[in-house]
């Protein structure tokens, strides 16, 4: 990643969550999407710091926020001194399959004077000319990102996840990253693989423009289908199929999906339906159908599961 | 029979046909220690002593902790005063720029950012943690046994860089892994196994337990680890603390209450922390304390309603790492029955290294695994895996696989970790055809006692115990942190210290922790060393000296009790 430190966590999860309440305090203000993964959310209940949610992508929102933020700084300059102040956005979204518009974000950073904290676990592997993620994307520097925080189990295979930026920031997580003093490490033999993740990725950088194509391709192909809306970049290697009009009851939307998947599995196309937990949730996504695209699939496998996709959606739900 | 004046053991009457039952009567050894424990007592120290509560303790539960001498105490806090005073003096160098500022700065073009750490916060890093860094996170570069090799670093900046010279220490006799029952190995059944499941289902999941990441291989441990721990079913989670941060939320919620002991470990905190539910604290390992919150609990219930709470839950552990004590599990399941609360009993530490037959602390009481409600461990430290998992009732499990956090967002175990678990687990049922499970567990109990009998009676303070294998070494003053792992390290043996914030400031120590892997040899040369360094360093402050056994050092008839 061309930064100066990482640190390894030895699962996915826990790395975002150990991450954000080692930096954010009880008194500290974070700026979060709307449409941010679990994990972040846990971490930002762990650190008891003031949330402001924006809506999803919108950086006016995210504005009027900070407008907000410093006009209360004006009335309690004392206060304000010791506030800090973070800007948590992903990459790529898992919940909608959108990426987030970083060159606003650095802006936004230097005139409010927030940091940002970027989670690139979907976008980690497949962005960028050497996959680098969000920020080789977008050409911007990676010093203006103070953390960047990604599990290794999306695009490396294996299981864990880390935290790369500057010594200044990392270096702080070694004693007071919960997940990482309080836990046991990552085994070897994962560790290696991911490794050897690594190595491949460097070898080879072509196959990142390939996952690109393929996406695309599928994206496409999916996009005729009548009761079916597909969300997500086109370039996204996780995008959602939500239903165009919702029956109304979130458990029949669930049931009409369920049934999709199960056909889909007859006719050996492996599908799942995304997954929440309803109560726990503070947004909660509306029900959908994770499509997952790898780069080992070849093109005549991806038309067909685009047309097997196509066929047992307009049979269910005509 | 009735507790003698010492109170701490009692004799059982021997079997019928003569043979030990239960395993108090030692021969000689029980009298001799209860006018030991009975002299012990007279002097200083509070040594805590069992309460029979009408017989609920079917072994002598010896625990101790001895208090911390006045001198020690005092020379302690002055060694950190001179430490704090010191701290400030450097840092007004630095500030002044009189010193050169080794560690990392914030970047020039967010210097008018508020700060990203407060200055205190980061004091006790920079000043005293700097000091004696390299006692830890050295890096290791082989299977961590009972030998273990140690890539070795210097520093020419006082520990605020290291570089590796290229040498690896080989062969330093490891001391502070967490491998009870020695399956830190990289040949043998396991190892063969794990690689065959990595030939055919590859390292990564890449998904969730909910969604396309149920492999069979992950049914197949659930179904033994259920049957491993006598209860009706099981689920595995990817790792030990995200098991509890990301349970108790979905067990308890707001309007239940936490009974959470002093003593209990980060993730449980932050598990009970993230469920919103009311925590109180009981003293470590005290059921005086613990009977008062239930009884006002139940009497007051809900601090401004007044309604009753809910559900109570009790969170203890069954061998607390930093102390090396066992939960006093008869007289907490008797209150939990009493007053009708639930128990949450991490297993972390304890499963596969006490009992019997390596079950755990409930075997090692010889209870009913029914009567915990929640039996949560890791495999991390008997099975020589990484992972957790949470036992108990069919409708508990089948609730947590759909309410889980960790079910529905994080990534399920991998499949050659599933498989090591899996095999160490028969192998310590003996479900392999082999008796090697047998005889690591019996292997550990009597290192367990020979290595804790033998730094007692060489005049160091432990913690904790008698059976538990995690031996902590009491040191007391910040300067001996760093050089008792330096000087450990010189002779060849590997040991871990701990410090401020992870003990009370003034309680550091070091901190043992036995395996099955370890020979008396092994053993023995430690044992040799820390005397010598107990010596150098003046560590031996222990006022009250065991009598030294002159008969057999071992205690075999710990396990050989023969089933009536």
């Amino acid at each position: 990643m061309q930064t100066e430190e990482a640190i390894i966590y030895s699962y996915g999860f826990a790395t975002i969550a150990s991450a954000i309440p080692a930096y954010s305090k009880r008194g500290d203000i974070v700026f979060v999407d709307r449409a941010a993964c679990f994990a972040i959310q846990k971490g930002l209940q762990a650190s008891r710091s003031d949330i402001q949610l924006f809506k999803h992508n919108d950086m006016a929102d995210l504005e009027r926020l900070l407008k907000e933020q410093e006009i209360e700084d004006q009335k309690n300059p004392r206060k304000a001194r010791v506030t800090r102040r973070f800007i948590v956005v992903e990459g790529l979204y898992m919940n909608t399959g959108t990426i987030c518009p970083l060159p606003e974000l650095v802006k936004l950073k230097y005139r409010y004077k927030a940091r940002i904290f970027l989670e690139e676990s979907l976008s980690f592997g497949v962005l960028g000319e050497h996959g680098r993620g969000v920020t080789e994307h977008f050409g911007i520097s990676i010093d203006d990102i103070d953390l960047i925080s990604a599990n290794m189990e999306n695009s490396l295979a294996s299981i864990g996840g880390f935290c790369c930026g500057r010594s200044f920031v990392i270096d702080h997580q070694r004693l007071s990253g919960q997940g990482y003093c309080f836990s046991a490490s990552l085994p070897p033999l994962l560790a290696a693989a991911a490794i050897e993740a690594l190595n491949i990725m460097e070898e080879n950088p072509g196959i990142f423009s390939v996952l690109r194509e393929k996406c695309k391709r599928i994206h496409k192909a999916l996009q005729g289908i009548s009761g079916l809306k597909v969300v997500g970049e086109s370039f996204s290697p996780a995008f959602h199929l939500q239903l165009q009009e919702s029956t109304g009851s979130r458990e029949e939307d669930v049931k009409l999906l369920q049934e999709i998947v199960n056909h889909c599995m007859d006719r050996s196309i492996a599908l799942t339906q995304a997954r929440y937990l309803e109560r726990e949730e503070e947004c909660l996504p509306p029900p959908s159908i994770r499509v997952v695209v790898t780069v080992e699939q070849t093109d005549e496998e991806l038309e067909r599961a685009a047309r097997t996709i196509k066929e047992v959606a307009q049979a269910v739900l005509l | 029979m009735r507790p003698g004046p010492g109170g701490c053991c009692y004799r059982r009457p021997v079997g019928a046909n003569g043979c030990v039952a239960n395993g108090e009567v030692r021969n000689g050894y029980v009298r001799s220690t209860a006018a030991a424990a009975a002299a012990a007592a007279a002097a200083a120290g509070q040594v805590h002593h069992v309460t029979q509560n009408g017989g609920l303790y079917k072994k002598p539960f010896n625990e101790a902790f001895e208090e911390t001498p006045m001198l020690v105490a005092v020379l302690t806090y002055v060694g950190y005063g001179v430490l704090t005073l010191f701290g400030y003096l450097r840092d007004f160098l630095r500030h002044w720029r009189i010193e050169k500022c080794h560690h990392a700065t914030e970047r020039k073009e967010q210097q008018d950012f508020v700060s990203l750490y407060q200055d205190f916060e980061n004091f006790y890093t920079r000043n005293l943690y700097m000091r004696i860094r390299d006692n830890w996170n050295r890096p290791i570069c082989s299977v961590p046994g009972a030998r273990v090799d140690i890539m070795e670093r210097q520093s020419h900046d006082y520990n605020w860089s290291f570089k590796y010279t290229g040498n690896i220490i080989k062969g330093v006799i490891n001391m502070g892994s967490y491998n009870y029952l020695g399956f830190a190995r990289n040949t043998g059944s396991c190892q063969e196994a794990a690689a065959k499941v990595l030939e055919e289902y590859g390292v990564g999941v890449c998904s969730t337990r909910q969604e396309i990441g149920n492999l069979d291989k992950h049914e197949e441990l659930e179904k033994l680890v259920a049957s491993f721990l006598g209860v009706e079913a099981a689920m595995a989670y990817g790792m030990g603390f995200a098991t509890n941060s990301m349970n108790i939320p979905a067990l308890v919620g707001k309007g239940c209450l936490i009974l959470s002991d002093e003593l209990n470990h980060a993730s449980l905190v932050l598990g009970a922390r993230l469920s919103g539910a009311t925590i109180r604290i009981f003293k470590h390992n005290n059921m005086q304390s613990l009977e008062k919150l239930l009884k006002d609990a139940i009497v007051y219930g809900q601090p401004r309603t007044r309604r009753p709470w809910k559900k109570i839950l009790i969170l203890v552990e069954g061998i607390y790492s930093m102390e090396g004590s066992i939960v006093r599990l008869p007289e907490v399941i008797a209150l939990k029955k009493k007053y009708k609360a639930y128990l949450y009993l991490d297993e972390a530490h304890s499963i596969g290294a006490l009992g019997p037959t390596g079950r755990g602390v409930v075997d090692y009481f010889g209870l009913d695994p029914e009567d915990v409600d929640v039996m949560m461990g890791t495999f991390t430290k008997s099975f020589g895996a990484s992972g957790g998992y949470i036992g108990g009732k069919k409708e508990l499990i089948d609730y947590l696989r759909t309410h889980s956090h960790s079910a529905v967002y994080a990534t399920s175990l991998s499949p050659p970790v599933v498989e090591q678990i899996v095999t160490s687990m028969k192998c310590i049922m003996g479900q392999d055809g082999t008796t090697l499970g047998k005889e690591c567990i019996q292997q550990l109990a009597e290192n367990t006692r020979y290595f804790r009998r033998r730094l007692k009676e060489m005049g160091f303070i432990i913690y904790g115990n008698e059976d538990s294998p995690v031996v902590p070494l009491m040191l007391y003053m910040p300067a001996k942190i760093g050089a008792f792992g330096r000087e450990m390290l010189k002779r060849n043996i590997g040991v871990v210290v701990v410090g401020f914030p992870a003990t009370p400031i003034i309680e550091s120590r070091a901190r043992f922790c036995l395996s099955a892997a370890h020979t008396k040899e092994i053993l023995d040369t430690a044992l040799k060393e820390i005397d010598e360094v107990g010596d150098l360093l003046q560590l031996k402050y222990s006022r009250h000296r065991l009598v030294p056994l002159l008969d057999r050092p071992f205690d075999e008839t710990t396990y050989e009790e023969t089933e009536d």
